[in-house]
C-alpha cells in the first residue's frame, strides 16, 4: 500500500483467467505520476488484457488496481473509470464512422456525459476552440467534416489519439499505435506522444521495436501474462531471458 | 432550454414534414366533412378511418426507427406498447359506454357481467376519466420499457440475444390477455365503444378530429426525434449504434442512454397505440402477437432506417400494399409478398426507399468525396518541404 500512495496507477498480483486460461498471472506494475512507459512483449502476453483490466473492462480474479494512489478501479465500470481521468485507444482503430471527424472529437470532450444533460446541451465557445486546437494537433483541421468512416487508416488511429486528448485525462492508455501506419506516420507518432508526455502519463503497448526506442522511455516486457524484465530498452535487450523468449526469435 | 432544444430540430425539411401532416390532417377531414358525397372532393369516411390507421401505424414505426435506426436497438416487441396504450384507450371507451350495454349495469363492462364479476377489479379504478387514461396511454407503455430496458441494458444483453426477449416480452403479454381472469376482455378484448369524451364515436366529425389527432401525434413524434436527433444525446446513441465499447471508454454510461430513448420510443409507440383503437372501433390481445412487431420492423427498413422520414413513408407505402393486395384474390399470399419485400430491400436497398433517394440527392461535396490516398501527415511534410 506503501507504494501505492505515490504512484499514479499501481497494480500488485493481478491475476486473470479466461475459461482456465491464464492469461495474466500475478502482474505487478506501477507508474509513477507524469511517467511515459512502454510496454512490449509477444502476442498473447497479456498486453490488451491489462489495459482490459485497468478500464474496467475485464474485472480481475485477483489482485489489486489502484488509481492515484487509493481509488480501487476493480469495483468500477469503464465510463466511471473513463471519468476519472483514464483514456484508452484501442489496438484496432475505432472512431464514430457514421460521425464527421468534428463531432468524434467533441463526443470525446471533457465535460457532459449524463443523457440529460446531453440532451439539452449547447456547445459552447471553449469547446469549439478546444476542438479546433486538436484537429490542429492531430492534423485533421481541413477534414473536419468528413466522415470518420473516409478516413485512412493512420488518419483513424490520429483521429482516436485526438480523441484521447480531448478527453483530458491523466493516464493515456494506447495499444499499438502505430500498427498498419508507414515510417513516416510512424515517426510523426512518436513525436506526437511524446508531446502528450509532457503533461500527461502515458502507457504505450507496441511491437514496432524501432518506434520503441523514438519513445525512449523505461521498458516493461510482458511473457505470459506477468513481468519478465523492466528497464531501459538498452537493459532489456541484452537480458537473456528476454532475448530468449522475444527478442531472440 | 426546451425552446433550444426543439429549435435546433426545425431545419427546412423539418418544418416541410412538419406542414405536409398538419395540412393533411385538417383538409382531408374538413373534404370528408364539408364537401357533398357526390363531390369529386369527397373523401369518404370509411377512408378516413383508414388513413388514420397508417398515420397511427407510421409513428409507430418512427418509435421503432429511433431505437434502432439511431441506437441499434432492434426491438421485436415494439407492438407490445403499442398495444398497451391500445388497451389504456380500450379501457377508458368501455367506462364511457355506461350502463348502455348489453347488461346495462352503470360500472361493470358487460364482459365482466358476463363473468359473473360483481365489482370493479382494483386496475379499472380512474379509466373513467379521460386525463387518467392519457397518463396511463405513456405511463404503462413508459413502465413496462424502464424495467424491461433497466433489467437488459444493465446485463448488457444486445444483438440478436436482445430481439429474442423483445418478441418473448410481447407473447407473454399476448398470452397473458387472451385469459379471461385478466380482466381485460380475454379473447374478445375491448369493444362496442359508444362515444370519446361525449362524442358520438362513429360520427364523421369524431373521426375527422381523431384523424387530425392522429396526424398533429405524427408531427409531434417526429418534432421530438428530431429534437433529440440533433442534441449532443442524438450524436451519443450514433456512437453508441456504431461503437459502444468506445462510447463507454469515453465515459458515458450506455445503459443510461438506452434506457432514455427505449422509454420515450415505448411512450410514443403508447400513443400511437391510443389513436388506433377508437378508429379501429376494437383493441384484442391479437395487437401483441410477435408477427406484429416483426411487420413494424419491415416498414422501417422499407422505408429506411436512421432516416425518421423512412418509417413514415415505408409504414404508408406497405400498408396502402397491404390493404391493395389483401383486398384481391392473392389476399392469402400477402405474408409471402411481406417476406419477399423484406428481403428484396435488404438485399438491393440496404438503406430503405427513402435513404437511397437521399443518397443519390444530397451529394455534399466534403462527404462523399473520396479522401485523397496521403495521410495528413505525408501531406503536411509536402507541404514542410514545398516551403
Ligand atoms: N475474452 C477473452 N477470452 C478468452 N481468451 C482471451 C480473451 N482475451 C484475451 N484472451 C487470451 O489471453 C491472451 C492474452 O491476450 P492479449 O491480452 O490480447 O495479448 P496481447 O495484447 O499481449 O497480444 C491471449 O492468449 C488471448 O487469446
Ligand atoms: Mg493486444
Amino acid at each position: 500500500m506503501e507504494k501505492a500512495k505515490n504512484s499514479l496507477l499501481y497494480l500488485d498480483g493481478v491475476s486473470v483467467s479466461f475459461d482456465g486460461f491464464k492469461a495474466l498471472r500475478s502482474l505487478s506494475m506501477v507508474i509513477e505520476p507524469g511517467e511515459m512507459r512502454a510496454i512490449i512483449g509477444p502476442n498473447g502476453a497479456g498486453k490488451t488484457t491489462m489495459m482490459d483490466v485497468i478500464t474496467g473492462k475485464t474485472k480481475p480474479d485477483e489482485g489489486d488496481v489502484y488509481f492515484a494512489g487509493n481509488t480501487d478501479l476493480t469495483r468500477m465500470d469503464e465510463a466511471s473509470i473513463a471519468s476519472l481521468g483514464i483514456g484508452r485507444k484501442f489496438q484496432k482503430p475505432t472512431v464514430f464512422e457514421s460521425h464527421t471527424v468534428w463531432d468524434n472529437i467533441d463526443l470525446a470532450l471533457a465535460g457532459v456525459r449524463k443523457p440529460f444533460a446531453t440532451l439539452f446541451h449547447r456547445t459552447t465557445k471553449r469547446e469549439i476552440d478546444r476542438i479546433d486546437e486538436i484537429l490542429a494537433t492531430i492534423r485533421l483541421g481541413d477534414k473536419r467534416n468528413w466522415l470518420a468512416a473516409n478516413l485512412s487508416h493512420g488518419q483513424k488511429q490520429w483521429l482516436e489519439i485526438g480523441m484521447l486528448l480531448a478527453q483530458e485525462p491523466q493516464l493515456l492508455l494506447v495499444d499499438e499505435p502505430v500498427a498498419g501506419m508507414t515510417d513516416a506516420e510512424t515517426v510523426q507518432t512518436a513525436i506526437l506522444l511524446k508531446e502528450i508526455a509532457k503533461t500527461k502519463s502515458v502507457i504505450v503497448v507496441e511491437h514496432d521495436m524501432s518506434f520503441v526506442r523514438d519513445l525512449d522511455v523505461k521498458v516493461t516486457v510482458l511473457h505470459q501474462g506477468s513481468v519478465l524484465s523492466e528497464g531501459t530498452l538498452d537493459a532489456v535487450s541484452a537480458d537473456p531471458t528476454v532475448i530468449e523468449v522475444y527478442l531472440g526469435r | 432550454m426546451i425552446t433550444a432544444f426543439i429549435f435546433r430540430a426545425l431545419d427546412k425539411k423539418t418544418w416541410a414534414v412538419l406542414i405536409i401532416l398538419l395540412a393533411v390532417g385538417i383538409i382531408l377531414p374538413v373534404l370528408s366533412i364539408v364537401t357533398d358525397p357526390s363531390s369529386a372532393f369527397h373523401v369518404p369516411t370509411y377512408l378516413i378511418a383508414l388513413l388514420g390507421k397508417y398515420l397511427c401505424y407510421a409513428l409507430l414505426a418512427l418509435a421503432v426507427d429511433l431505437v434502432w435506426g439511431y441506437c441499434g436497438i432492434l426491438s421485436l416487441g415494439h407492438a407490445a406498447f403499442f398495444a398497451l396504450g391500445g388497451y389504456a384507450m380500450g379501457m377508458y371507451l368501455m367506462r364511457q359506454i355506461g350502463a348502455r350495454g348489453v347488461y346495462a349495469n352503470p360500472i361493470l363492462p358487460d364482459f365482466m357481467v358476463f363473468l359473473n364479476w360483481t365489482e370493479l377489479p382494483w386496475f379499472w379504478y380512474g379509466f373513467n376519466h379521460f386525463w387518467f387514461a392519457m397518463i396511463m396511454v405513456l405511463a404503462v407503455p413508459g413502465l413496462l420499457a424502464f424495467v424491461f430496458g433497466w433489467f437488459a441494458f444493465r446485463s448488457r444483453v444486445t444483438g440478436v440475444y436482445l430481439s429474442i426477449i423483445t418478441q418473448a416480452m410481447t407473447y407473454a403479454l399476448l398470452l397473458a390477455f387472451f385469459r379471461n381472469d385478466m380482466g381485460f376482455g380475454g379473447n374478445n378484448g375491448l369493444t362496442d365503444f359508444k362515444d370519446i369524451l361525449g362524442f358520438n364515436i362513429q360520427a364523421p366529425e369524431t373521426r375527422g378530429v381523431l384523424f387530425f389527432c392522429s396526424a398533429l401525434a405524427l408531427a409531434l413524434g417526429f418534432l421530438i426525434c428530431r429534437a433529440v436527433i440533433a442534441s449532443k444525446f442524438g450524436k451519443v446513441l450514433i456512437a453508441v449504434r456504431d461503437a459502444e465499447s468506445r462510447t463507454r471508454f469515453i465515459g458515458y454510461r450506455v445503459e443510461g442512454y438506452k434506457l432514455v430513448v427505449f422509454v420515450l420510443s415505448a411512450m410514443m409507440a403508447g400513443v400511437a397505440g391510443a389513436l388506433y383503437v377508437p378508429q379501429i372501433g376494437i383493441i384484442n390481445p391479437g395487437e401483441f402477437a410477435p408477427a406484429n412487431s416483426i411487420e413494424a420492423v419491415i416498414w422501417v427498413a422499407v422505408g429506411g432506417r436512421g432516416t425518421l422520414i423512412g418509417p413514415i413513408v415505408g409504414a404508408l407505402l406497405v400498408n396502402f400494399g397491404k390493404t391493395w393486395f389483401t383486398s384481391g384474390m392473392l389476399a392469402e399470399y400477402w405474408l409471402f409478398v411481406l417476406g419477399a419485400l423484406f428481403i428484396a430491400v435488404t438485399l438491393f436497398l440496404p438503406k430503405g426507399v427513402v435513404g437511397a433517394i437521399l443518397a443519390r440527392t444530397q451529394k455534399k461535396p466534403d462527404e462523399s468525396k473520396a479522401p485523397p490516398a496521403v495521410s495528413p501527415i505525408q501531406a503536411s511534410q509536402a507541404a514542410e518541404e514545398g516551403a
